[in-house]
């Protein structure tokens, strides 16, 4: 396993050396001093189409601290499951990559780690709960075994007691009469009550990070509010770091500390929540919210801006937003930085942060 | 589960009631009278008549449907009309060798076929996967009798390893084994080349399914992913079309019975199309596919234990 040295000095495979973009690292320096829960430096994943390698995430940063949630938010497509399965080792070849960058849990090194080296990690000290409840769990299992699993593989407790623990669990996640349900399998159950299991089961080894993948999308309004309650309240109780992806501003709101927007690979604005919401500078951010959807309505995609997140084989040069976007002017055709406007609030556009590119 | 097994053996019962019916239709629509088929064309009509009534076809066709039905539920099917001894105790006397025949392929079949069928599923279009999808197309284009003539030339004439002729000894199991070695070898290789096919697709379509992305990301051993989670979810389709590949099984064993002249149920199915024994093939017919709807019942409960789902519907 790698040492646990922090940030660009770490050696890497194939890194464009891409890491030590001046202003990427909006952070304050109190945050710099500590480890971070998890942290991705300069980022970059991959995947193949037609013989050639396309970044579908393109040097992205983030610092998620223990007991915090960030929200990565962005519209369908631009990468946000991808950087949550880079940071668990789940892109895989021959059709993805993990080309450059640094994934650091607590300070260890993930990028090119080996897949045994991962499998001690994934479900004991980071988890991920799927966008689809519908078709994460196994069918021919009971969610019994599926929950006690990781637990017998990563804390070597016997079926019985993972069984025992599993039942404890459901109880956490609010499954009625848990110890009969431990027995059934996933098509006895409702889509809110299947991610329910799911973030039991991300949840048995009590990991430091958690990465939710729209673990509410798939459900109604009613039962969104519930497990995002429990979402919240299971936090707080241990202490973890949440990713949270959504493309619900709403949800947003209600439960992140601070946000991260994507778009077509890229973080282009990043801040807490409430100066994000107040003032958010970047067009594509302004966008979001014009088309926000309000948590007593149905879920929506992120419509109201018009065309679509160009194809990972087409991505222009300089702003990737550029042909979208009402703001657009000389300029945006050159490599845009990630620009600080506060020690927390950073946004990648020339227009609206008035900074040049030099190099 | 008790339920699910009753459900599925009830259900099995009009299946039977067809099987019986359809193999009635068609020895009464035939056409040709059995009478003059036993007696030849130059039978005299008294003759043709005492015949008929000694078969009771002279009978209204409804009763002698129902004494049909009747009989062929206790097991009764009549007599040959070449040895004149009953059906069923012929066919007892060679069905140990067929079921010692299809089970072996079986095996045969399955211990090959299933791990590399995952093995190029895992490899899908590496060195592994290309080979394993030419010779299951080589095993598969091959029919029984070329290679089974093969087996027998190269194993039994030239290594001199195992014996040509196989009538076995029933009460010798080292003697059943050893002459069962390379008509089980030739089936069994189809049944391989079958199988390999199927478990790779099923493989495939599991390995992409979003519960195998959730095992990973427990951390369960890349092993365990594939031989726990994936097999058990593509075990469904595997146990179905190797239950649908029994009638193929069936179909060849007759074929591989005649080249390594074995006794057994196509050896039987051929001598009485040959002499024209009517009752027998009737008799066979029956039995075969009695025992298509055995395996069908079996297929059907191996599914209600492996998925959950079955029984709930
Ligand atoms: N296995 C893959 N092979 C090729 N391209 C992929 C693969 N997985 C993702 N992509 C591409 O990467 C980009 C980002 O996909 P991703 O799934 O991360 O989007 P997302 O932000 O999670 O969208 P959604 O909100 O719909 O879940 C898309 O253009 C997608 O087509
Ligand atoms: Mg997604």
């Amino acid at each position: 396993m790698a040492t646990p040295v922090r940030g660009c000095r770490i050696p890497q495979r194939n890194t464009g050396g891409n890491c030590g973009q001046a202003v990427d690292e909006p952070s304050g320096s109190a945050a710099m001093t500590t480890t971070a829960a998890l942290e991705l430096i300069g980022l970059r994943t991959e995947f193949r189409i037609g013989g050639a390698w396309y970044p579908a995430v393109r040097d992205l940063s983030l610092r998620l601290e223990r007991n915090e949630t960030l929200a990565l938010v962005g519209e369908s497509g631009c990468g946000k499951s991808v950087t949550a399965l880079s940071v668990m080792g789940l892109v895989q070849p021959p059709f993805g990559r993990v080309a450059a960058g640094s994934i650091l849990l607590d300070g260890m090194e993930l990028a090119g780690a080996s897949e045994k080296a991962l499998e001690t990690i994934r479900g004991d000290r980071m988890a991920m709960i799927f966008q689809e409840p519908m078709t994460s769990l196994n069918p021919v299992m009971t969610v019994g075994d599926q929950v006690a699993e990781s637990l017998m593989i990563h804390r070597g407790l016997s079926r019985g007691e993972a069984l025992e623990r599993a039942r404890a669990l459901f109880e956490e996640v609010k499954i009625p009469s848990p110890a009969a349900r431990l027995r059934e399998y996933p098509h006895q159950f409702s889509g809110g009550m299947r991610q329910r299991v799911m973030i039991a089961m991300a949840l048995a080894c009590e990991p430091a990070v958690l990465l939710a993948d729209e673990p509410t999308t798939a459900l109604d309004v009613t039962i969104q509010a519930q497990v995002l309650g429990l979402l919240a309240d299971l936090r707080e109780r241990h202490g973890m770091a949440v990713l949270f992806i959504t493309h619900n501003l709403g949800v947003v709101a209600q439960i992140a500390d601070r946000v991260a927007v994507m778009y077509a690979g890229e973080i282009v604005e990043q801040g807490p929540v409430d100066v994000i919401f107040a003032d958010p500078r970047h067009p594509y951010t302004r966008a979001l919210f014009a088309a926000i959807p309000r948590l007593d309505q149905a879920e929506q995609e992120l419509s109201a801006i018009g065309g679509r997140v160009p194809p990972l084989d087409q991505m222009p040069e300089g702003c990737r937003f550029a042909p979208r976007c009402p703001l657009a002017q000389a300029g945006c055709e050159l490599p845009q930085p990630l620009v600080a406007l506060a020690a927390t609030h950073a946004a990648r556009c020339h227009v609206t942060t008035a900074a040049v590119m030099h190099a | 589960m008790l339920g699910f097994v009753l459900r599925r053996l009830l259900a099995a019962i009009p299946t039977l009631l067809a099987v019986l019916t359809l193999v009635f239709v068609i020895v009464r629509v035939v056409p040709g009278d059995p009478a003059l088929v036993i007696l030849g064309d130059q039978a005299t009509p008294e003759a043709t008549a005492a015949v008929r009534e000694r078969l009771g076809l002279d009978r209204p066709l409804l009763v002698q449907y129902f004494d049909f039905l009747g009989s062929a539920l206790q097991g009764d099917f009549g007599n040959s009309l070449v040895t004149n001894r009953p059906i069923l105790s012929e066919v007892r006397a060679v069905l140990p060798h067929t079921v010692d025949l299809t089970l072996a392929s079986m095996v045969i079949g399955v211990a090959i076929g299933v791990p590399v069928g995952i093995w190029a599923a895992l490899n899908r279009n590496g060195v592994i996967d290309v080979m394993a999808r030419l010779l299951s197309l080589i095993g598969l284009s091959f029919p029984v009798f070329v290679s089974g003539v093969f087996l027998l030339l190269a194993f039994g004439l030239h290594w001199r390893l195992f014996p040509v002729i196989g009538s076995a000894d029933l009460n010798d199991p080292l003697d059943r084994l050893h002459k069962l070695v390379l008509p089980a070898m030739t089936l069994g290789l189809l049944m391989a080349a079958y199988i390999t096919r199927v478990t790779r697709s099923a493989m495939l379509q599991s390995l992409g399914e979003d519960y195998m992305r959730t095992a990973r990301a427990k951390g369960v051993p890349r092993r365990r992913v594939v031989w726990v989670h994936g097999l058990r979810n593509a075990a469904l389709p595997i146990v179905t079309v190797v239950g649908l590949y029994v009638g193929i099984l069936l179909g060849n064993s007759v074929l591989t019975e005649i080249v390594f002249n074995r006794p057994g149920l196509g050896k039987i199915i051929v001598g009485a199309l040959n002499q024209r024994d009517y009752p027998m093939l009737q008799g066979l017919l029956v039995i075969y596919c009695f025992l298509i709807v055995i395996v069908n019942l079996i297929t059907d409960l191996l599914y209600g234990v492996i998925d959950p789902r079955v029984k709930a519907a």
